[in-house]
């Protein structure tokens, strides 16, 4: 077992694992007003150079990632995040731009931007896409206020209302209540669609909008995503696309032609850009027409094959974010569309979709599925057989995946499906990498009957094994004190 | 698990009327599916809520939910204690564990609650 002290724990006075220059220029002494000076040095650790290294390396490799493990967390899309994207955004001219470079330094950045934008429009169906918003979650709010300042501008501002499925992200209700505006939920059909019965019952002259996925959170293609589309649009509401699950649908469906008239795309999702702590994201939002004037400032123009950056747009909600979005991902994102090419994200889409139905087909002989029909990218299994014949929960059976090196599924999401593990493998995973996933889970279903106290304490060898999320969550300690 | 004396709401609260008072909380059943309960977000006193209104969140370890008002009136006393013990919720749903008492609006509303029998069935 490797120590796991903290770099503060490791400290002792004197040693040090740099060497400074001598200082050679006068040193000013009032820059500060007194009462913000420090009285004593900032108690940093004192490590030799070594140390440090092998601290943080020896942490690192206690994690898991996509790449040293499968990782089927579904609706977060953990593909495989190809290595060029990572060599192109480390290109000098990419890497050691300054934002306060002029538009004449940074044409090629900008031109970058503007082909990333049109790629995207290509891909959602849609007129003009924002890079700014930094992830899925800021995304949502953008488009939210896009939202609101369309009503504003129609003189429909007593529009509060949004309406959201019972599948739906949690947190497109979070950014609702952010934007000021209010949560309606509604349920879902038998077949884990949207109610258009229960969708009509709340349509009125104070919906400002409804926010979908598609598929949605269980996996699913909304069959009637039309005639949604038709009656919040009749009602005079808006629609927007939660672009979590868009890994499904690329090249085959775009949101723009289903109806939906805002969406975000996440980066780091669906255009192979890493996450889940190798960040940052990106979500940019794409509009119709109808909101291009609303998009926050500035948008990229060309003229006569120049770029420049538009501040002009009187209507703008204004920047959401400082500077032009997370560039580097955008960079990896962009590098990653020009080497799948069209029929290449077309494919990622095809083999996302069929990955997830060969694992729900195996697994639906061990596991049960609420529902049982063909899904798009991902799909929720339930272990509900298990908890009531073996009083084995998710919980239990997921912590058994660790003791295999697989990153557990999404768990008890959606609140919809009893005991969920919403599964999504990815277009990156082998058959090999398949089959081997549902030997395991069929090994725990076993086990579950045959022994279910030993799975109730796994995992068995991983560096912590079952963690105390109640007393973190009650209790946390948030701040290092020496001890003593 | 349901104690008779108590009322019941689809979302799985509990009501129990004492000296003017409707007590309310979750039953064994939302407590069992929530988990370790780690956070509960109280009104403020004064408040007042139609029937079926949000009027709090309980946060689990694995989830939040929203807590639903099972009759419309005022809220006249919190349980404070939940800020430092929200695991009351847990060990003792129908004791420790409650979370406001209302004054009620309209007491006819204690009809459309079911009794334990009833409530038991719908989790069947």
């Amino acid at each position: 077992m490797k120590d796991r002290d903290l770099i503060f724990e490791k400290s002792r006075p004197g040693k040090k694992g740099y060497s400074l220059p001598e200082l050679d220029v006068p040193q000013k002494q009032d820059l500060l007003p007194e009462n913000l000076q420090r009285k004593n040095p900032a108690p940093l650790p004192e490590v030799a150079e070594g140390e440090v290294l092998r601290h943080y390396i020896n942490l690192s490799q206690l994690n898991h990632s996509v790449d040293n493990g499968f990782y089927p967390l579904g609706s977060c899309t953990m593909k495989y995040n190809p290595k060029i994207n990572e060599d192109v955004s480390r290109l000098p001219g990419f890497a050691e731009l300054h934002p306060y470079q002029s538009e004449e330094m940074t044409q090629g950045a900008l031109k970058l931007m503007a082909e990333l934008e049109k790629y995207l429009c290509e891909i959602g169906g849609m007129d003009r896409v924002t890079l700014q918003p930094a992830a899925g979650a800021h995304g949502e709010l953008a488009g939210l206020m896009l939202i609101r300042a369309y009503h504003r501008h129609r003189g429909q501002d007593h529009r509060k209302k949004i309406i959201i499925p019972d599948s739906g992200h949690g947190t497109n209700p979070a950014s609702v209540t952010m934007c000021g505006y209010e949560t309606v939920e509604i349920p879902s059909d038998d077949k884990g669609c949207i109610d258009l019965e229960a969708l009509k019952e709340v349509l009125d002259d104070k919906v400002a909008g409804i926010m979908l996925t598609n598929p949605n959170t269980l996996g699913f293609y909304e069959e009637n995503i039309s005639e949604v589309c038709r009656l919040v649009h009749e009602s005079g509401g808006l629609l927007y696309y939660d672009g979590a699950n868009a890994n499904a649908i690329m090249g085959y469906s775009r949101p723009g032609d289903m109806g939906f008239d805002i969406l975000h795309f996440n980066l780091h999702k669906t255009f192979g850009t890493p996450h889940g702590g190798g960040g940052p994201g990106s979500g940019p939002v794409g509009v119709k027409d109808k909101l291009v004037p609303f998009l926050p400032n500035p948008m990229i123009e060309e003229e006569d094959g120049k770029y420049f950056l538009d501040y002009d747009r009187p209507q703008s909600i204004g920047r959401v974010r400082s500077f032009f979005g997370n560039f580097g991902v955008l960079v990896k994102a962009f590098t990653y569309i020009r080497m799948l090419g069209a029929e290449g994200l077309k494919q990622v889409s095809e083999d996302a979709v069929l990955n997830a139905n060969y694992i729900m087909e195996k697994l639906a002989k061990s596991y049960h599925l609420k529902y049982h029909r063909n899904c798009m990218h991902e799909f929720v299994l339930s272990g509900k057989k298990q908890k009531d014949e073996h009083g084995v929960t998710t919980t239990d059976i997921v912590k058994n995946l660790l003791d295999h090196g697989i990153h557990p599924p999404t768990v008890y999401f959606p609140l919809i499906v009893e005991e969920a593990m919403m599964i999504e493998p990815t277009e990156t995973e082998s058959k090999e990498t398949l089959d081997e996933f549902v030997a395991v889970m069929e090994k725990i279903a076993k086990m579950a009957e045959e022994d279910p106290e030993k799975l109730k304490e796994a995992p068995y060898t991983t560096p912590v094994r079952r963690l105390d999320e109640a007393g973190a969550a009650r209790n946390p300690i948030l701040k290092w004190e020496p001890k003593g | 698990m349901y104690p008779e004396e108590l009322k019941y709401t689809d979302d799985h609260e509990w009501v129990r009327v004492e000296n003017g008072k409707a007590y309310v909380g979750v039953t064994h059943y939302a407590q069992e599916q929530l988990g370790d309960v780690v956070f509960v977000e109280l009104p403020d006193i004064g408040e007042e809520f139609e029937m079926g209104d949000s009027f709090g969140v309980v946060e689990s370890v694995k989830t939040v939910s929203d807590l639903f008002m099972p009759l419309s009136g005022k809220v006249v006393e919190i349980n404070e204690d939940l800020e430092d013990s929200p695991e009351a919720v847990n060990e003792d749903p129908y004791g420790e564990g409650w979370i406001i008492a209302i004054e009620l609006s309209d007491e006819s509303q204690l009809d459309q609650l079911m009794d334990s029998e009833a409530y038991q069935k719908t989790l069947e």
